[in-house]
């Protein structure tokens, strides 16, 4: 099957999805938009810069190819320098992209990419989870199961103790809890751990409808949010205040989380015994880590963080639950995780890509652009589904996953 | 090689010594439906009306039972085509995509071919739906084959894509005009499926469901193609090895899964529907899985688990009537079904089944991402 050695690397095949962007948007700049008309792009309180929007397009549309194609040619000698290359033509893509959409009007690039970092935080969070639960060789397609239920469950208890925090604690323990289900049956029982995986999503369907039609409909619907907290002093700088400073409670605790599992991951005893658990669980076994409590451990920590997320869907945002309100962000979190390599942080910038594909796709039906709404609905599991299939293959999971572990 | 088919033919072989084995999927319905009955009771209803209406509104009469009949057609077709790929050792997570693509290309030739006799038409609107849910099949099964992209994220997302084409689709372009609700023009006299019994409106479908079972049958196991995509799913290397393509019978594999989910929708236009509404959301692939699941991917056990999930799925109307136990207790009774059977040794030390002594290959999907 695809044992063979992948010719291209991730960089390289990013990079050429990158050129090919950047073209595109050069050719839609030259043709498609009306010379006369400009942008505006704001800076929030310090001003806007005002640009001809066919010029502008096109000239970032190039500079985007280019950039990328120096990224290509990079890609063997010095691989840093081409990521590095990679990441400032993907930010100059989103400019270009942001410039084509203000013509004739203003966007507000600091609020978009405040938006981006709020869409972005449940595919963080849920990818974070996935990282857990791979890294010791446990597989987890239920990430989404377990996000839905606990949605619906912190907001029943957001209902029952009338205290959204009580919800948030809830919605953490019932992610945590429906891991438990997970981690037993693929670690106690053995169960085949993609079936395991689809159990916990249908039951979470199930679950949380149940719950729905039963008691939430019934209780009043109060609509409650979780406050938007602002850091004294810090909010108040400019730009970087809005965009890390005055934020909701779950969106600070991805921003802390992903450089910790991170460091966990990488810099301290646990994380190396989760990761030889995920890479040669015999041997780990061998030097005495203990397999089973290593992915027990992860896989509901995991849980819990994908509970964590579960709450942004029902308590941060919008303050009721509907039915699979998640809409598939718990797959969109391991497509993210892939394309960061099984890194936290490329994995959330990979989760920032998608969080902005949907802060796009909101921005451009409230800008009534000419395009059904369905196709810019679509746009994040397109997305998705290229970027598995282009990096699929060219990068490295976790060499024990998927295995059962037999002592 | 004939070791390795004896190997991969034994499922069907000696029946009589897995009874035991037979009784797992049972057992674990059994056990499902006593949660089931427990969480009824901590909801504070009366346990004993709900199963009572459950039971009657699911075969209680004929209409009843017929009405029944008219939900296990899908869930057979849609259960086949899981069972299908999983024997290819593919999990098949699309079949509510592919019966939506199914659904709508065949309602478009049932509703815009015009001028065709029955014996034309009907069979053409058949195969165009057949080849939506073929198509929208291959994309995963090709992702997948030549990329090694998992098949269940990829299908996931096909989803999505199809349910919203399907909105845009037949709110705009293949929308009728003259009707308040979005949904397509009525299909062709020409290209209905008809009832089997007069005012009830089991259709048609059915017999072609029941005749799928059995060529899906001898498709696996009397045919060349069959034994192959058996062995690729047994063991992919053996297959490999044995100079068959792997990357052909995923393909091919997704393909007619892909053509049989599409038929099940299809059924649903044309036997059922009449015409393709916006809000033709089914939930037809969950219930998939957790059928073929229970017949343990066999055709013939196909038909029981879809009847069993098709009457839970009508009782449960009169359930929530009688004890005022909403309809979602059966998506949880499923679900429960499932872990069930995905983990037997639950049920195996419930009820004290020992694992037969040697111990069939089973199929294995957790392969990782990109292997």
């Amino acid at each position: 099957m695809a044992e063979k050695k992948s010719r291209f690397s991730r960089l390289q095949v990013l990079s050429v999805l990158l050129l090919l962007l950047g073209l595109f948007l050069a050719v839609i700049g030259r043709t498609r938009i009306n010379p006369a008309s400009v942008s505006a792009l704001g800076f929030e309180k310090l001003g806007q810069a005002v640009v001809p929007a066919q010029r502008g397009v096109t000239i970032l549309g190039v500079v985007v190819a280019a950039v990328a194609l120096a990224a290509l040619v990079l890609s063997k000698r010095n691989p840093r320098m081409a990521a590095a290359a990679l990441l400032a033509s993907v930010m100059v893509a989103i400019l270009a992209i942001l410039t084509a959409l203000a013509q004739g009007g203003s966007i507000d690039l600091v609020g978009m990419l405040a938006s981006s970092l709020r869409m972005c935080t449940p595919i963080a969070l849920g990818a974070l989870a996935g990282i857990l639960c791979e890294k010791s060789g446990v597989i987890n397609i239920g990430i989404e199961g377990m996000m839905l239920a606990a949605a619906a469950f912190g907001f029943g208890a957001n209902l029952f103790f009338k205290n959204i925090w009580v919800g948030v604690l809830a919605a953490i323990l019932l992610g945590g809890l429906m891991a438990v289900l997970h981690a037993l049956m693929c670690i106690r029982f053995k169960t085949d751990q993609i079936i395991s995986g689809t159990a916990i999503n249908i039951l979470a369907v199930g679950a949380s409808g149940f719950l729905r039609r039963a008691y939430l409909v019934k209780a009043y619907f109060v609509g409650q949010t979780l406050p938007i907290v602002k850091i004294p002093l810090l909010s108040q700088i400019p730009v970087l205040g809005t965009l890390l400073f005055r934020s909701q409670p779950i969106v600070y605790a991805m921003l802390i989380m992903v450089p910790a599992v991170y460091f966990v991951l990488f810099h301290t005893p646990w994380g190396l015994r989760t990761r030889a658990v995920g890479e040669h669980p015999r041997a780990a076994d061998t030097v005495g880590v203990n397999v089973f409590k290593v992915q027990y451990i992860n896989v509901i920590m995991a849980g819990c963080i994908a509970g964590l997320a579960g709450a942004w869907f029902s308590l941060e945002t919008v303050g009721s639950f509907e039915d699979v309100m998640t809409g598939g962000k718990g797959f969109i979190a391991l497509a993210a995780m892939i394309f960061g390599n099984w890194n936290p942080l490329g994995a959330f910038l990979g989760a920032l890509l998608f969080g902005f594909a949907d802060a796009l796709q909101i921005k451009l039906q409230i800008l009534n652009v000419p395009l059904p709404y369905q196709f810019l609905g679509m746009a994040p599991y397109l997305v998705t589904m290229v970027v598995l299939a282009g990096l699929i293959g060219r990068t490295t999971p976790p060499a024990a996953e998927g295995k059962a572990y037999e002592k | 090689m004939t070791a390795e088919s004896k190997r991969v033919t034994k499922p069907s072989a000696s029946w009589l010594s897995s009874v035991p084995e037979m009784a797992i999927p049972v057992l674990a319905v059994f056990t499902a439906l006593v949660i089931g009955a427990i969480v009824i009771w901590a909801s504070g209803a009366d346990v004993l009306k709900a199963y009572k209406g459950l039971l009657e509104g699911a075969v209680g009469n004929v209409t009843n039972l017929t009405e029944t009949l008219v939900i296990a057609t899908p869930y057979t077709l849609a259960g086949l085509a899981v069972a299908l790929a999983f024997r290819c050792g593919l999990f098949n997570i699309g079949v509510e995509g592919q019966f939506n693509m199914g659904a709508l290309f065949s309602v478009f030739v049932a509703f815009s071919v015009k001028g065709l006799p029955t014996h034309i038409h009907l069979p053409l609107s058949l195969l165009a739906g057949a080849l939506g849910g073929a198509l929208w099949g291959a994309i995963p099964g090709f992702l997948k084959a030549k990329l090694g992209a998992h098949e269940v994220t990829n299908s996931i997302m096909l989803n999505y894509i199809a349910v919203k084409t399907m909105d845009f689709l037949v709110k705009n372009p293949l929308r009728d005009k003259t009707s308040s609700i979005p949904r397509t023009p009525f299909i062709l006299k020409s290209a209905t499926l008809p009832p089997l019994l007069a005012d009830h409106r089991v259709h048609a479908g059915l017999l072609i469901a029941v005749a799928a079972i059995f060529v899906v049958y001898w498709l696996l196991w009397k045919t060349t193609l069959g034994f192959e995509i058996r062995t690729v799913g047994a063991n992919p290397d053996a297959a490999k090895y044995a100079g068959m393509s792997v990357t052909r019978n995923f393909i091919l594999a997704m393909v007619l899964s892909g053509a049989l989910a599409g038929l099940a929708g299809t059924g649903e236009v044309l036997g059922t529907n009449r015409n393709l509404p916006a809000s033709f959301i089914s939930g037809y692939g969950f219930d998939s899985i957790a059928i073929s699941l229970l017949a343990k991917s066999h055709p013939f056990g196909i038909l029981p688990a879809a009847f069993l999930w098709a009457a839970l799925r009508n009782g449960a109307g009169l359930m929530q009537v009688r004890a005022g136990i909403s309809i979602d207790l059966i998506n949880v009774v499923q679900a429960l079904v499932i872990v069930f059977i995905a983990a037997d040794e639950i049920i195996r030390r419930l009820y004290r089944i020992k694992k037969p002594k040697e111990a069939l290959r089973e199929i294995v999907f957790t392969r990782g991402w990109g292997r």
